[in-house]
């Protein structure tokens, strides 16, 4: 990176930090994550391009710092499995089904079949209270069990992400982000006829 | 001038994540329209960065052919 002209977008590594940190505070924050999810299919669709992988994507970022600039990363090759496309693809449609579930709760909340949870879920398993972020708003409850629920996808995903940083390359976790995959996918389809 | 080595992609195998790009200090890698990261072989002087941090393991360095 030597005497490469820095960007604004170069700093993005920070916004990712100041996303989770607001969340420990205020769980409404969590919704901000939602530029996250929806500004690379936006751009993978209208763009036809990976902008937001390769240029805006502050978790990268930060994996590129802690594993690659502070060495928290043992910098060993990424599982072959890992990489490949049933695991891509399988990890794609795991993440789809969950998010549909979260979706689905909310729903339940916003029907008034279910009370709002004040928890967040790790790894889609494990329930940790998450009470102190939330003590009733102007909006309805779905609004708060939705931010729970997002946060929830965002951490265990940044979690996960850290976790290969650590055993594998930095950015191990862009091997399979189900959010790249998906990206890659609208971009081949939309430019499958012009390469070569 | 060019060296001996290239980066050469497997464009099967690329997620098309921009490591590449970044890791590279003479930009002589791109990821092109979201599908996949290639090599300028012109330009990429062989120094193994891209590699290095390459997460799906899809960049290998070769051998120019006629050197």
């Amino acid at each position: 990176m030597k005497g490469k002209k820095k960007h604004w977008y170069d700093y993005l590594w920070i916004w990712s930090i100041v996303y989770f940190a607001l969340g420990f505070f205020n769980i409404l924050f969590a919704w901000l994550g939602m530029i996250d999810f929806l500004l690379p299919l936006l751009l993978a669709v209208f763009g036809g391009n990976k902008f937001f992988c390769n240029h805006l994507c502050g978790r990268g970022q930060l994996y590129c710092k802690l594993g690659g600039d502070l060495k928290c990363s043992r910098n060993r090759a990424t599982p072959k499995w890992m990489a490949s496309k049933w695991f891509r693809y399988g990890f794609l449609l795991f993440f789809l089904t969950m998010f549909g579930i979260m979706v689905f709760q909310t729903y339940l909340v916003a029907s008034g079949a279910e009370s709002l949870r004040e928890a967040i879920k790790l790894f889609w398993a494990f329930r940790v209270p998450w009470g102190w972020t939330y003590s009733g708003s102007v909006f309805p409850d779905w609004v708060a069990q939705f931010g729970f629920g997002f946060y929830s996808v965002m951490l265990t995903s940044l979690l996960l992400g850290f976790i290969v940083m650590i055993f594998f390359k930095p950015r191990t976790w862009c091997a399979f982000c189900p959010m790249g995959t998906m990206t890659q996918a609208i971009c081949k389809l939309k430019n499958r006829k012009g390469h070569k | 001038m060019a060296s001996k080595r290239y980066a050469a992609v497997d464009q099967t195998a690329c997620v098309a994540c921009g490591a590449c790009e970044k890791a590279c200090p003479l930009g002589a890698i791109k990821v092109y329209n979201g599908c996949f990261a290639k090599a300028a072989e012109d330009r990429c002087v062989g120094c193994g960065k891209c590699e290095k941090v390459c997460p799906a393991n899809s960049i290998k360095l070769e051998s120019r052919g006629n050197l």
